[in-house]
């Protein structure tokens, strides 16, 4: 029988507390212990982006952390992310531009363009275009989801200057 | 159209504004629901045994200890499952002289190609079936392997399927006009050899599907990642041996198709054969590696070409020999010759020359079979011609718009047939062209190209003209015997609040299918937008219909919405007319109301005839029964096929020290008809243009001599990547089809079926002052500089 290990984190602003197999991936457990079925697995393999998450704040891929990797951390999908309106202008942006088609790549999408806009408030279109450059959309052509972006950092500056 | 109306002029219409989708909200909170997020109990897995090599015959197979290993519930061989799953051949009877063999859902006595299953291990959980694969011992003794397409028809090359007597699949022929005559009197003559490499899909969400045989229910449900839900009914209850109502297909949500997702996989009709063996649910998803073993590719043809030119740069006649290799089996149903014919078809459509000679052969190979992928024989055709008018330009000293502009059939020649016989009975292209030389200032891209080279950047700028197959009629399939069907029809449902529900035939993949029928059906039933709830994707729930592809979700279903969208105003109408004693041709539905259509005073709210009709129809006046429930069929009849058109534009710059290429800018004018959604249509046409970069310049499913796949994961298969790609412009004619009174065409294969022709245009453009260009796809650096003889 396969070992398992338990494991303890911060899910969604939830404290949860499992029991993972050594060999399955953060993605797979979120998916299937915890129902979260907004992480989409795309190649399991790092590459398409599709299951970023943040972990302690960074987006990472859940398909290249082990589940027991996960212990003491804290830990944010697509879902928990929504529930405290982290990512509502994003997701807002994302609606009004159609930077989304499928919908697949689009959680993924989501959690890097949050964290560029957190680390850079005024990416210009390369910027962006790097930022994204790990996350793939085989739907739309990308220049709907790197207007989405700019709109976003446009109107957070626009509101912080307002508001200073 | 009532009232002297058009659908622009009503006074709710949504169609043509940039409506957001209605649905996509749930997509980006991640709560769609994609086959994997599918709950059921009792839910086992399959994984699958898959040859390792091109071709061999399966001696034995050694299963004791695979099915003693832990959660292992079955493991099932081909002749196994060969006894509940029958055996199917992809051939059509309009294709003629197609041939292939009986492939089954797990291979029986060899296997073909790299991927293909041939045993199926099902058990508690994914990993537990992949190491119960592990512990099965498959004593496999190889044959020869037919790899390369261009010896695949040589005597001495074995036929894959030896009852076939070789390896030519289908082969078609056409000549119009005096080809010889034309070529022997023409001033100029250009010959080009084409390569388009093969590719595949890469859709994000991988193929899915989970099949729960309920047989005390009599229902085998099936959750699938797919384009055609009704096609797959019939398919399964034919090769189950099951009565089409005991089947029922749920699409739900679709991480992207492109054609990848409307064929017959062996993978998944085992994984359904498997869940009635098991009398549970089964589940099958494709992890990477196997989607780009066991997906359908795409292209991998070879087209030697030429063209003939008078002194003044007018297209006399055009010649070609295509070659295409499908793998070992042609797919079912739709088959793996409708690449080639539509090469044939397609190739020189947009221009006026009256000789044209084309051949198409399509051969069989041991690598993953090849189907019908977005834009199918578009990209190829569109390269052929394009790329022979630029040598022909280069060589007359003509500007390579000006030969384009020259050439191209006029706008006021329609209706009219193409080269081909092709039926055309609207397009643009000078007005398309003209529209795209000022949106890219091309005069002054022209002068900065020519600026630059003096400074020794090597820039360039390529055009590339395309028609494009839409609204396909029963020609396309239905004639040939394939019970896939041309028509589809939409249910509309007004509910007691006044929203409505439409059931609709075609799907949703992305697109924003529910979103433009959402807006048909707001617009011919006056409900505003926020109160129509579309449902799609299930054989149970919707009308009868084709699902989505080949460009017809809005020109065909959008038509059956509007139909049905136009009978329940009628109704509707009608009863609101009875109650408030007025004529119905008085009233009219605005907003969620009725109105008097004169004055738009509100009458009554159509919340109050919801009331009154589903609550108290005693008190409605004798002889009045509310009819609120309407269904529409639309199938086009005036054409073939709804043609489009359009025209694009690619910059480039190309380093010549590593090979590398810049992309620019990139645009495209193309002309879908109506155009519902500009939000939704801009965006397709710039996902389909990205698609066709990365065939063009990236994507290849490379094979060794072996007829091994060289590159299986997507570190190893390039994809365009938002870092690569440049801005992307694009624009509309509107040249509406008379065939329908909502006048869209298709648009999902526009941007695909020009791009790689504009960028190798492109490319070459940049490295004809030196001397270099290159004609095979994928364009990668190391083409390039073995075109310019760096390497």
């Amino acid at each position: 029988m396969e070992r398992e290990h338990a494991v303890a984190f911060t899910l969604n602003g939830e404290r949860v507390a499992c029991r993972p197999a050594a060999r399955t991936h953060l993605g797979d457990l979120l998916r299937a212990e915890f129902g979260l079925t907004g992480v989409h697995l795309g190649c399991e393999h790092g590459v398409c982006g599709a299951c970023t998450i943040l972990v302690d704040g960074r987006a990472t891929r859940s398909c290249l952390m082990l589940a027991v990797q996960a212990n003491g951390t804290v830990v944010e999908t697509i879902e928990g992310l929504t529930e405290r309106g982290a990512v509502a202008d994003l997701q807002d942006a994302f609606h009004v531009r159609n930077a989304l088609q499928c919908g697949y790549c689009t959680p993924g999408m989501l959690v890097t363009a949050a964290e560029l806009l957190a680390e850079e408030a005024a990416p210009g279109r390369e910027a962006i275009r790097a930022a994204i450059g790990g996350n793939y959309c085989r739907c739309t052509g990308y220049h709907a989801i790197v207007d989405a972006i700019a709109a976003v950092a446009e109107g957070r500056a626009a509101r912080e200057g307002g508001g200073a | 159209m009532s009232g002297g109306l058009t659908f622009l002029d009503r006074p709710n219409s949504y169609i043509g504004r940039s409506v957001p989708r209605p649905n996509a909200r749930r997509l980006l909170e991640g709560r769609g629901t994609f086959v994997d997020d599918v709950a059921v109990p009792r839910l086992a897995h399959v994984a699958f045994l898959r040859s390792p090599v091109a071709h061999a015959r399966i001696a034995a197979l050694h299963t004791a200890a695979a099915s003693a290993m832990p959660g292992v519930l079955a493991v099932v061989d081909g002749p196994a499952l060969a006894r509940v799953c029958a055996p199917w051949v992809g051939v059509l009877g309009h294709f003629k002289g197609l041939r292939s063999a009986p492939q089954h859902a797990l291979a029986v006595d060899r296997v073909t190609w790299v991927g293909e299953p041939f045993c199926a291990v099902v058990a508690r959980s994914r990993p537990e079936a992949e190491d119960a694969l592990a512990a099965i011992r498959a004593d496999l003794e190889p044959l020869p392997a037919v790899v390369d397409m261009e010896t695949a028809l040589d005597p001495g090359t074995p036929p894959i399927h030896p009852e076939l007597g070789d390896n030519l699949a289908f082969e078609r022929r056409l000549e119009v006009g005096d080809v010889e005559g034309a070529f022997r009197d023409a001033a100029l003559v250009v010959e080009e050899t084409f390569g388009f490499g093969r590719h595949t899909g890469v859709c994000l969400e991988p193929r899915a599907i989970l099949a729960d045989w309920n047989a005390a229910d009599g229902l085998l449900t099936v959750h699938h990642s797919f384009q055609a839900p009704h096609m797959m009914q019939d398919i399964l209850a034919k090769h189950l041996a099951l009565p089409e109502g005991a089947v029922r297909v749920i699409c739900r949500d679709v991480g992207g198709s492109f054609g990848i997702k409307v064929h017959i996989y062996p993978d998944e009709m085992a994984t359904c054969a498997l869940a009635l063996m098991l009398r549970r649910p089964v589940k099958f998803v494709a992890d990477r590696l196997e989607s780009f073993t066991s997906d359908i590719h795409a292209r991998d043809h070879r087209v030697t070409a030429r063209m003939a030119f008078s002194a003044e740069g007018d297209i006399l006649a055009l010649d070609m020999d295509d070659l295409t290799g499908i793998g070992p089996y042609s797919v079912y149903p739709r088959t793996s010759a409708v690449e080639a014919n539509q090469v044939v078809n397609l190739t020189g459509g947009p221009y006026r020359h009256g000789a044209y000679r084309a051949r198409a052969r399509v051969v069989l190979q041991n690598k993953a079979p090849t189907c019908q992928y977005r834009a199918v024989g578009h990209p190829i055709a569109t390269m052929v011609a394009e790329g022979l008018l630029d040598l022909g330009a280069a060589r007359l000293g003509l500007d390579p718009a000006a030969i384009r502009l020259r050439n191209v059939i006029p706008d006021d020649a329609y209706p009219c047939a193409g080269v081909s016989g092709i039926r055309l009975e609207k397009l643009s292209h000078q007005a398309a062209l003209a529209k795209l030389l000022a949106m890219m200032d091309y005069d002054a891209l022209r002068a900065e190209q020519a600026a630059l080279r003096r400074e020794g950047v090597h820039r360039g700028i390529g055009l590339s003209v395309f028609i494009e197959i839409t609204n396909p009629s029963a020609a396309f399939y239905g004639v040939g015997g394939a019970r896939i069907s041309a028509q589809d029809g939409c249910t509309i449902r007004l509910d007691p609040q006044g929203g409505v529900v439409a059931a609709i035939s075609v799907t949703e993949q992305g697109q924003g299918t529910e979103a433009v029928i959402a807006q048909v059906v707001a617009t011919a039933t006056g409900v505003p937008l926020g109160m129509v709830r579309v449902v799609s994707g299930d054989t149970q729930a919707t009308p009868y219909g084709g699902g989505t592809w080949a460009s017809r979700g809005a020109g065909i279903g959008g038509e059956a919405a509007w139909q049905a969208g136009k009978a329940l105003r009628a109704n509707v109408t009608a009863v609101a007319a009875a109650i408030l004693q007025a004529r119905a041709e008085t009233l009219d539905i605005r907003e969620g109301a009725i109105v008097d259509a004169a004055t738009g005073v509100e009458r009554m709210s159509l919340a109050e005839l919801g009331r009154i009709a589903y609550f108290r129809p005693d008190t409605l006046p004798a002889g009045v029964q509310p009819e609120f429930v309407v269904t529409r069929h639309y199938v086009p009849k005036d054409y073939p096929f709804a043609f489009t058109n359009g025209v694009q534009a690619s910059s480039v710059e190309v380093d010549v020290e590593t090979g590398f290429v810049r992309l620019l800018g990139h645009w495209c004018v193309e002309d879908c008809g109506t155009v519902l959604n500009p939000l939704l249509v801009d965006e397709q046409i710039r996902g389909g243009i990205v698609q066709g970069l990365g065939g063009a310049l990236f994507e290849h499913c490379l094979y060794d001599s072996e007829g091994q796949l060289l590159n299986g994961s997507m570190a190893d298969y390039l994809v365009p990547m938002a870092g690569e790609m440049p801005d992307i412009a694009v624009a509309h004619v509107v040249s509406a089809t008379a065939s329908s009174e909502i006048g869209a065409k298709g648009a999902g294969e526009a941007g695909t079926a020009g791009a790689p022709a504009a960028v190798v245009n492109a490319i070459n453009d940049a490295l004809r002052p030196l001397g270099a260009r290159v004609s095979r796809q994928p364009v990668t650096p190391e083409t390039i500089l073995e075109a310019l003889g760096a390497i």
